[in-house]
């Protein structure tokens, strides 16, 4: 077992301390990547928070809505196909549901900033 | 130092220029590069930029137009009234800087945010739809005998480009799989008309002023084909920066668009620019997947394109917007 602090304390502490001491202290194209930066160890931070539980409903989806069970790559590979093949297609219960429900928890970690995501939240 | 090459160069085309300053590099990868500089004249300075393959650096590659097919296009431009910088000079062997152009530099902004909420450009936004659609007009009419070759796409065509690129990165995406089969059984087939497309007219190509816009630059995806996906490409969701409820840049509604489109004596198709607007959708996030293996693959193994990989996503709820809106 490994100790505390855990890893999305750590993170945190890090872009805290980038966003409120250092951030404020660079301009120009370093400024820049240095919000790139911050950013990016958000999303790190959001995946460890929602990426099991999201990963976990979808594949229970998958599992339901292909009646076939396999890692979330290959259920997903097996998705693709059938849309690509036309077996599956918006028509088939459960494909919208699905699809929505996976890019909005998709969203929830990479872009929650996003004016659709947020539209989609708002309205849903 | 590249003022030095700069410098002999300046002097064969511009008689009297003394030198150049300020020479700085704005953007480049590496086979491409954008440097700004100024012409040092007795009658005063000239703005100038130069984009060029770096010596040693052979043809553009894969979509790429070539940058001697992009100086053709941006004098023709020029020359047809449409906002487009002047071409100074077509660099020569004999100049030592590679292949490439010199043009006239327009002073003006690109960055998408400040265009959409600066006090400065509040006059232009109203106005700027329907001037671009007139300025799209433009470049769809210029003449065909003067285009240098480009390669000829339709839509067919380039569904099956995203297809082989998108299911290159072997990582399944059921959105993209949904809109490669929508773009398949909604393609519109050849155009009736196949004119000169620019390619990637949207903003970060655009130099906008309080006046609105005052230059369209890169045309290295130009090509010829349906004149409609210029149209699609400036409605995607992606290049509305947040403004999401106005189509065109997120400053402006597909009407007025059409409207600038029309007035300058052409025809737009709405059913299909929202076929080349799925089509632009997808593209943008194949893209961002394209980014992500750069990175993974070298050797531009920098955060921002780490970080644009993580930005597919953003398509994918775009594209279920347009092809599985909720609630209806």
């Amino acid at each position: 077992m490994q100790d505390e602090p855990t890893p999305t304390e750590l993170i945190k502490a890090v872009a805290d301390f980038l966003r409120s001491e250092i951030a404020p202290a660079i301009k120009g194209h370093n400024g820049f990547k240095l919000r790139v930066g911050i950013n990016a160890l958000d999303l790190v931070t959001r995946q460890l928070a929602l990426a099991e539980a999201g990963d976990a409903t979808e594949a229970a989806r998958l599992r339901q809505l292909l009646g076939t069970d396999g890692t979330l790559m290959e259920l997903n590979r097996v998705l693709s196909e059938k849309i690509a093949g036309g077996e599956v297609d918006l028509k088939t219960p459960g494909l919208s549901e699905h699809l929505w429900q996976t890019t909005l928890d998709k969203l929830a970690v990479d872009q929650p900033n996003y004016a659709s995501y947020k539209r989609e939240l708002a309205t849903k | 130092m590249i003022e030095t090459e700069l410098t002999r160069c300046v002097a064969s085309f511009h008689p009297g220029a003394t030198g150049v300053t300020g020479a700085a590099k704005l953007s480049g990868g590496a086979s491409q590069e954008t440097w700004t500089f100024d012409i040092v004249h007795p009658n005063g300075t000239i703005g100038a930029i130069l984009r060029r393959a770096p010596p040693g650096y052979g043809a553009a590659p894969g979509r790429a137009a070539g940058l001697d097919a992009e100086a053709t296009l941006m004098q023709l431009a020029h020359d047809a009234g449409l906002p487009s910088p002047k071409v100074m000079h077509v660099l020569r062997p004999e100049d030592g800087l590679g292949r490439g152009f010199i043009m006239a530099r327009v002073e003006g902004e690109t960055i998408a945010r400040k265009i959409l909420r600066d006090e400065e450009f509040a006059g232009a936004r109203p106005i700027l739809a329907r001037q671009l659609g007139r300025v799209i007009a433009g470049i769809h009419g210029l003449p065909q005998a003067k285009l240098p070759k480009l390669r000829s796409l339709t839509a067919t065509r380039e569904i099956e480009d995203l297809a082989r690129e998108y299911h290159s990165f072997n990582w399944p995406r059921p959105v993209f799989e949904l809109a490669l089969r929508w773009l398949r059984d909604h393609d519109p087939g050849p155009s009736s008309e196949t004119t000169l497309v620019h390619g990637d007219f949207r903003h970060g190509n655009l130099i906008i002023g309080p006046d609105g816009v005052r230059a369209v630059l890169d045309w290295e995806l130009a090509h010829t084909g349906d004149p409609m996906e210029d149209l699609g490409w400036v409605c995607v969701n992606s290049w509305r920066f947040g403004e999401i409820d106005k189509p065109v840049g997120g400053f402006g509604t597909r009407e007025d668009l059409f409207a600038g489109y029309e007035e300058a004596g052409r025809k737009a198709d709405p059913e299909r620019v929202m076929f080349w607007e799925v089509m632009g959708t997808l593209r943008w996030g194949v893209m961002c997947c394209g980014m992500m293996q750069r990175f993974r693959s070298g050797p531009d193994h920098s955060m921002e394109r780490a970080m644009i990989g993580r930005r597919a996503s953003e398509t994918e709820i775009d594209l279920l917007r347009l092809l599985a809106p909720r609630g209806r």
